[in-house]
């Protein structure tokens, strides 16, 4: 009896074929329709192993000055050449992708945090607390986004901790907005109905009902609104209102003191300025590929209120 | 129509008096005391509290909000805590600079975006589709900071060019026009890019539907059905990002203004914050607030020009 029960069991399962896994899978299939987000999430892979491993990867140290190198055209030893204090261009780059990472990624976390709290709740509640908070997001969200950093800035003082808490500020208005729609149209779900029926409460509805539902939209707002930062990070820090210096910050290396020698050395300028441009892209592009992907009913409404 | 405009109007006053408590109350977050930097060193304590009960800085500050805000109504900006000159008198010189850096931007991205998208969007999928969208991502990606740093600088090493000094409108107009062209094209481009995208994708969309293809089966020449039933239908949420790209371009203009060297008001707000010169930080803020909410006024009348349904919601 157990011999029978052995051999069936020995036949009926045959070796399963190997197959990828489905997390590969999925990629290779974005890959396939997506090329251009494919490309943005490559160029985001490069700069945060940039930033991760900047150590290793800069060969100089970033407010390193080396004997005898000031203003170095590119070549094989500086091949993004040197700046006016006779610092490599390309371990600066290296460092400044930290700088722009960091403030990136830190800033869309607290922004997203933000803003889905005051959108979902506005959403939730509604009546007067909706009403008062709407008029606010709306006031807040009629200045140019640089103008309220600026001030937000100045009244903060530079650093890298006021200047993520400013640039989140600044990001959740809108963020919040976008949310509060989704949430909006996700109560009128029935499962929602069918979950205040069953006596769900109102956390257990907002956390386990709502959230997973406008999670795709918060996926996407953040993805885009990295880009949106990382822009509003370099303009302010090319203002000077940004990270101070020696740190390098991309934005940074683009003013200040080397403006004036960048006639003779405008290879301070290209890279710098490549740099925050390759970054933009990365990230535009794999925002607007993963909402054509996650969530059509968004698409034309990205656009960054920061530009400039 | 009249009766949307009013309603129009009492709805954007609420933001507008929310926006003024903002306006007021965030340059004084900002930590130090002006009258600190004004008297340096040499300040005792006495003479600190004199000066800021010149100043009328020693009231509490609800007090002088309400009073700020009283004499705004009046059209009176207070004056530079600095140089003791009306807010309003180095306004009034420095807006025409902004406002036509703005307006010739905006006639740019108009100029530029929406014919671009329209032939992009007729032409779908082919050369002409294929390379204006490429340019639009790279015009989206790189920031209009870079952008002018470089043409500043290309030039000037390949053929000693330099931008040349501020141009009075008095003294030369065409040459006032002139120096504006380069800054505009700049900061519009990054503008046009954004409505060139959502002019092709509305466009698209409009194309597919069945009154167009009666259009086409009418006969109708293809200049017909594609600007007349078509865009019009097309272009209401082009109108809405116009309005948003106000915003950005408002914005922008500080950083162009700075990089060109033109005597504008963002100039003017970036030397205020430093020197935590109050009125004016405020009496800029507030204007470009007047600006955008004007702004959307005039893009919600559009859409009732545009759309006969809006106006009779």
């Amino acid at each position: 009896m157990a011999d029978s029960v052995d051999t069936i069991a020995v036949t009926e399962t045959p070796p399963r074929p190997w197959r990828l896994p489905r997390a590969v899978t999925l990629t290779l299939r974005f890959c396939g329709r997506k090329p251009l987000g494919a490309i943005g999430a490559v160029i985001i892979l490069v700069l945060l192993v940039m930033a991760v491993f900047a150590d290793r990867v800069a060969p100089y140290g970033y407010d390193e000055s080396i004997t005898g190198a000031r203003m170095q055209p590119p070549s094989w030893r500086f091949w993004m050449g040197t700046d006016n204090l006779a610092r490599d261009i390309w371990s600066r780059v290296v460092y400044g992708a930290r700088i722009s990472i960091t403030v990136g990624f830190a800033t869309v976390a607290l922004a997203t945090l933000i803003a889905t709290a005051i959108g979902i709740s506005s959403a939730y509640l509604g009546g007067g607390y909706d009403i008062v908070v709407q008029r606010v997001v709306d006031a807040w969200m009629s200045f140019p986004g640089l103008v309220i950093v600026l001030s937000l800035m100045a009244a903060l003082g530079p650093g890298l901790l006021n200047l993520i808490l400013a640039l989140s500020i600044l990001g959740a208005a809108g963020a919040s907005r976008v949310i509060r729609g989704a949430t909006l149209s996700t109560m009128q779900d029935p499962y929602v109905e069918a979950a205040r029926a069953i006596g769900a409460g109102h956390l257990r509805i907002i956390l386990r009902y709502l959230l997973p539902n406008v999670m795709a939209t918060i996926i996407i707002l953040a993805t885009i609104g990295l880009g949106t930062v990382i822009l509003a990070e370099s303009g302010l820090s090319f203002l000077g209102f940004g990270i101070p210096p020696p740190y390098p910050s991309w934005g940074g290396m683009l003013s200040g003191s080397g403006r004036s020698f960048m006639y003779y050395a405008p290879w301070m300028a290209l890279f710098p300025g490549t740099a925050i441009s390759l970054a933009v892209f990365g990230f535009n592009m794999l925002g607007d590929a993963l909402r054509d992907v996650l969530d059509p009913r968004l698409r034309g409404a990205g656009g960054g209120a920061l530009r400039g | 129509m009249r009766a949307y405009v009013l309603r129009r109007l009492l709805v954007a006053l609420p933001s507008l008096l929310i926006a003024s408590l903002i306006v007021f109350t965030l340059p004084r977050l900002i930590p130090g005391d002006v009258v600190q930097l004004m008297l340096e060193e040499k300040a005792y304590g006495k003479d600190l509290d004199d000066l800021r009960a010149k100043l009328g800085l020693n009231r509490p500050i609800h007090v002088q909000y309400v009073d700020w805000l009283g004499s705004v109504v009046r059209g009176n900006l207070g004056e530079s805590l600095w140089t003791r000159q009306p807010v309003l008198t180095e306004l009034e010189r420095r807006l025409p600079v902004t406002g036509t850096l703005g307006v010739m931007a905006l006639v740019v991205a108009v100029l530029l975006g929406i014919p671009v998208g329209v032939l992009a969007a007729v032409r779908q999928d082919g050369v002409l589709d294929f390379f204006v969208r490429s340019a639009a991502i790279l015009g989206l990606s790189i920031p209009a900071f870079v952008t002018a740093i470089l043409t500043i600088l290309l030039p000037a090493m390949w053929w000693g060019w330099a931008p040349a000094r501020f141009v009075e409108f008095s003294k030369d107009p065409a040459g006032y026009v002139l120096q504006f062209i380069l800054p505009a094209v700049i900061l519009g481009i990054a503008s046009a890019a954004g409505i060139m995208r959502l002019t092709r994708g509305m466009l698209l969309e409009v194309l597919r539907q069945d009154y167009v293809r009666t259009a086409w089966a009418k006969g109708l020449r293809e200049r017909v059905v594609v600007l007349k039933h078509s865009l019009k239908n097309a272009v209401i949420p082009v109108v809405t990002v116009l309005g948003l790209q106000v915003v950005s371009i408002v914005g922008g203009a500080v950083i162009i203004e700075w990089i060109f060297g033109l005597p504008g008001m963002g100039q003017f707000l970036v030397d205020a914050i430093v020197q935590r010169d109050y009125p004016v930080i405020q009496g800029i803020n507030l204007l470009i607030v007047l600006i955008i909410v004007l702004t959307n006024l005039s893009v919600d009348l559009l859409y009732a020009a545009l759309d006969p349904r809006i106006r009779y919601q």
